[in-house]
């Protein structure tokens, strides 16, 4: 159980870490939704399961719906290393 | 290696906090600002659970004919439901922020955007700024040319 709670703890952190590195904001959101499924296992495993079914929905799909409809709004999307640019208006 | 477990996940929440906590303060770009925002979230929610957590316990779920066992204190998870739910509603605000800014900016660079911002506050009052980047506050003398770095794009 400690390994596989280590494993998943490394997986958040270098998620939460890449979240701030990446240049493409599309990956730093799926980084950050990463982040919130590993959140939702550890809260499994902790004997939340409430907060656990709350955390995949809300907090892995529904925000991340809500941050990537505002990145299409900033014309923010950028697929397969074509990034749109944050100085020309979209 | 149990006895482990609870340090273990308690640097992680700690360590989530910071990383978030970190990226908010230096990052450049509004929209990665709200996603370490996100990031400090998480790290708060998983420390809230930990605080009502123990290693000897059921899941807080009583069912008629089991006897009672030792559970896990139900009060904190029950707030973080709420804390996860209210998270995504400032998310959400905070995103029609930055879109509003760059509405009426057409950036989201931080430092240009408080820059400007400065300049329109202060003539709304009827003054000047007190600083910019051009005209450092208080008469101080400008910084020789590349010792400002660039400003990201």
């Amino acid at each position: 159980m400690f390994w596989l709670l280590l494993g998943i703890v490394i997986l958040m952190l270098t998620s939460a870490v890449l979240v701030l590195v990446l240049d493409n904001l599309l990956a730093a959101l799926a980084a950050s939704s990463v982040v919130s499924l590993a959140l939702a296992l550890v809260f499994v495993i902790l004997r939340a399961p409430d907060v656990a079914m709350t955390e995949a929905a809300v907090g892995a799909g529904l925000s991340a719906l809500i941050l990537v409809l505002a990145l299409r709004r900033l014309g923010l999307v950028g697929v397969g290393g074509r990034r749109v640019g944050e100085g020309d208006d979209a | 290696m149990d006895a482990y477990i609870g340090p273990l996940l308690f640097l992680g929440a700690a360590g989530l906090l910071a990383i978030g906590v970190v990226g908010m303060l230096l990052s450049n770009h509004l929209f990665r600002m709200v996603l370490a925002l996100v990031i400090a979230e998480a790290g708060v929610n998983l420390m809230l659970v930990l605080a009502g957590y123990r290693w000897d316990a059921v899941a807080p779920i009583l069912q008629p004919g089991v006897a009672a066992q030792p559970m896990v204190d139900p009060i904190p998870q029950a707030l973080v439901l709420t804390a996860i739910v209210i998270g995504v509603g400032v998310q959400a605000l905070a995103l029609t922020l930055v879109i509003r800014i760059r509405e009426a900016y057409g950036t989201l660079d931080m430092a240009e955007v408080r820059a400007r911002m400065e300049v329109d506050v202060a003539a709304a009052g009827g003054g000047e700024a007190t600083g910019s980047r051009e005209r450092p506050a208080g008469g101080r003398p400008l910084p020789g040319p590349g010792a400002l770095p660039e400003p990201p794009r």
